[in-house]
């Protein structure tokens, strides 16, 4: 049993799981054809002519994250470290979503920006807006690329397939419905997937419980695994097994301050593959609703990524085996594999594979979409070629899908080469966002913050994420587990904020005319609320209602599995 | 760039993922009653996983076709300058 684990997790998928998997294929396209019907200018190629309901972009907003990283990240997370998995989602989530929906969002969308770069545009200027749009665009087609190994990886894995194989194949799907439909066709296909996903998420937790004896048995079998490490995976705080932070008051603060404020809130909330599913809304009051109703299944997916992660490493042997110190090859990142393996009769079983590479093509179809946005407006029409009519740029927005996608193909086969880079790459740009929300957060507040200021703390921040990093790689500093990227990202915060203060008090800031709607004391309150009467009327659909709901839900959830 | 877009063209997804749950819901639904294995179930504690799945795939199913029949979409009269 321990020899052999990659033959180990070949899916013995019959038939009938090819049908369904098929099934699902027949229709991502058809979506794809059908929604190119309504595409008829650069705003509804890029942004689905800002007219898709709440719920809809609610779940992609979700969705969109709900990729490679997340499934397989989220259960080797709960195999290895358990409850304190949680705090990705009750603290590194929902706070930043609520605060999107409440605090930021109308400035996105009553501002009329078309990107995240382009409120920088507005707010500093072309500086910020070129080294954020570049490093976007870059980091989007490259991640991309990331994706498309992956999925390569697992079909490899499941069904035999060669790896250039399956790239190729997800690459041509996924450039057939983005450049067709254009956001509209990745926003509707990221939803279909959230609910395929569920589908497969709900039996693994449900039949795990079942076969381990309900919760008490997986309490009972975790503690007999490892009755040292036991207590810290079975409480969610203060996480000292996930920070590697051994101090329980400084392991509380990293993951409130770096992951809760920073990591988090510079992800959802400054991130354009996110943020665009919002502001393809069809009103102020859907995009403000938009991660506010994400938040709530995001808030239960936590419970059905995370146990069957758990359960894993004490229901299936090679991975409890390699959890007690064997070497025998498998790694916790196999743990949903696994489990699927061990748990699902076919039928069900092609709807998991299904949910898997839905999965993984949208997560890429999220990356393309905004790219080729960025790319268009924030790049092109920006800079390159200005004033041309829209038509134009409807064709440069496809043209662009197709070197997106080609580019990512081969980042796919440089990363099959060169693994643990493309690994190290991803980390690395997860470095762009806690300066970036920074300088949003200051440039929103404070009107004083100049031009300069944006620029420079943006490259200022980053390269302190950066150095810190390094410096953990080489063992000056001495940071276990994923406390590193807390203290990284933190560290990114406040150089950008000290350095944005200094740089902004000695030159001169924008004149307060042109920074209407884009700052929050020179913006007209009425200017930020929304209308709520028509399909907007209700309480239900109030963003302080739903906010406080959800905040009350992660409460409850928190104290739960305290 | 701000001009209304016509909205009529975007399809309603709800009828969509109504067909999907179906078609996956009646396959898993016949699968658990005609083609469940001892070993099927030995693997699950016991559960019949694609009978319980279907059923609930064509819950799904009749949930969002109700949605699309009780609240239909319609074309928004209002233009889009309605709103800031």
């Amino acid at each position: 049993m321990h020899l052999l684990a990659g033959a180990d997790l070949r899916l013995d998928a019959a038939p009938i799981d090819y049908i369904l998997l098929a099934i699902y294929f027949v229709m991502v396209l058809g979506i794809g054809a059908l929604a190119r019907r309504s595409v008829s200018s650069s705003l509804d190629f890029f942004l689905s002519g800002r007219s898709l309901p709440a719920w809809v972009t609610g779940l992609a907003f979700i969705s969109a994250n709900l990729g490679a990283v997340e499934i397989f990240g989220m259960t080797a997370n709960g195999a290895a470290y358990g409850l304190p998995t949680m705090h990705y989602y009750w603290i590194g989530a929902i706070p930043a979503m609520v605060f999107l929906g409440l605090v930021m969002m109308p400035f996105y969308y009553g501002s009329k920006v078309r990107s995240v770069p382009e409120f920088l545009l507005r707010r500093f200027g072309s500086f910020a807006h070129l080294v954020n749009g570049l490093s976007f665009a870059a980091a989007q087609v490259l991640i991309a690329g990331v994706n498309l190994f992956a999925l390569a990886t697992v079909v490899n894995l499941l069904l035999g397939w060669p790896l250039w194989l399956s790239v190729v194949v997800a690459a041509a799907i996924v450039l057939a419905y983005t450049s067709l439909g254009g956001l509209s066709a990745a926003v509707y296909n990221e939803v279909m997937q959230f609910f395929v996903i569920v589908a497969m998420l709900l039996p693994l937790t449900f039949v795990g419980l079942h076969k381990v004896g309900g919760w008490q048995g997986l309490v009972d079998k975790i503690t007999a695994a490892d009755p040292a490490g036991a207590a810290a995976q079975l409480s969610s705080w203060p996480g000292t097994n996930i920070t590697g932070i051994g101090n329980a008051t400084l392991s509380v603060l990293g993951i409130v301050f770096g992951l809760g404020f920073v990591l988090s809130f510079g992800y959802w909330t400054t991130n354009f593959a996110e943020v665009q599913r919002a502001m393809s809304a069809k009103s102020m009051s859907a995009a403000r609703r938009t991660p506010l109703i994400g938040a709530y299944p995001k808030t239960f997916i936590a419970l059905i990524i995370i146990i069957p992660g758990m359960i894993a490493a004490v229901l299936v042997p090679e991975l409890a085996a390699a959890k007690a110190g064997v070497q025998n090859g498998v790694t916790y990142n196999n743990a949903i594999l696994l489990l699927i393996r061990d748990l699902l009769p076919n039928g069900m079983l092609g709807i998991a594979i299904t949910g898997l590479l839905a999965a993984f093509m949208a997560g890429m179809a999220a990356n393309v979409s905004s790219f080729n946005t960025v790319f268009t407006y924030d790049i092109w029409q920006a800079y390159i070629r200005k004033d041309k009519p829209d038509d134009y740029y409807l064709r440069v927005g496809r043209l662009v899908t197709v070197v997106g996608c080609l580019v990512a193909i081969g980042t796919a086969f440089i990363a099959s080469s060169f693994n643990n880079i493309m690994d190290y790459l991803q980390t690395l740009f997860g470095f762009f966002n806690a300066p970036l929300f920074a300088t949003f957060i200051l440039g929103m507040f404070w009107k004083r913050m100049t031009p300069l200021a944006g620029g420079l703390g943006l490259i200022a921040g980053t390269g302190t994420a950066i150095t810190v990093d390094v410096l953990n790689r080489q063992h000056v500093l001495n940071l276990a587990g994923q406390g590193a990227s807390f203290v990284a990202a933190s560290a990114a915060f406040v150089v950008d904020i000290v350095l944005s203060v200094a740089v902004s008090l000695a030159t001169r800031p924008k004149p307060d005319s042109e920074l209407v709607g884009l700052v929050w004391s020179l913006t007209p309150r009425d200017r930020l609320r929304h209308d709520d009467t028509g399909e907007n009327a209700g309480w239900y659909r109030k963003p302080a209602v739903l906010a406080g709901g959800v905040l009350a839900v992660t409460l409850v959830l928190n104290i739960v599995f305290w | 760039m701000s001009e209304p877009t016509k909205r009529a063209g975007l399809f309603d997804l709800r009828g969509v993922l109504a067909v999907l749950f179906a078609v996956y819901g009646l396959v898993l639904t016949v699968m658990g009653i005609a083609a469940t294995s001892q070993a099927d179930l030995d693997k699950a504690g016991g559960i019949n996983v694609n009978l319980w799945m279907g059923i609930g795939m064509l819950v799904v199913a009749v949930l969002f076709a109700l949605w699309v029949r009780l609240r239909p979409l319609t074309v928004p009269e209002r233009p889009e300058s309605a709103e800031q």
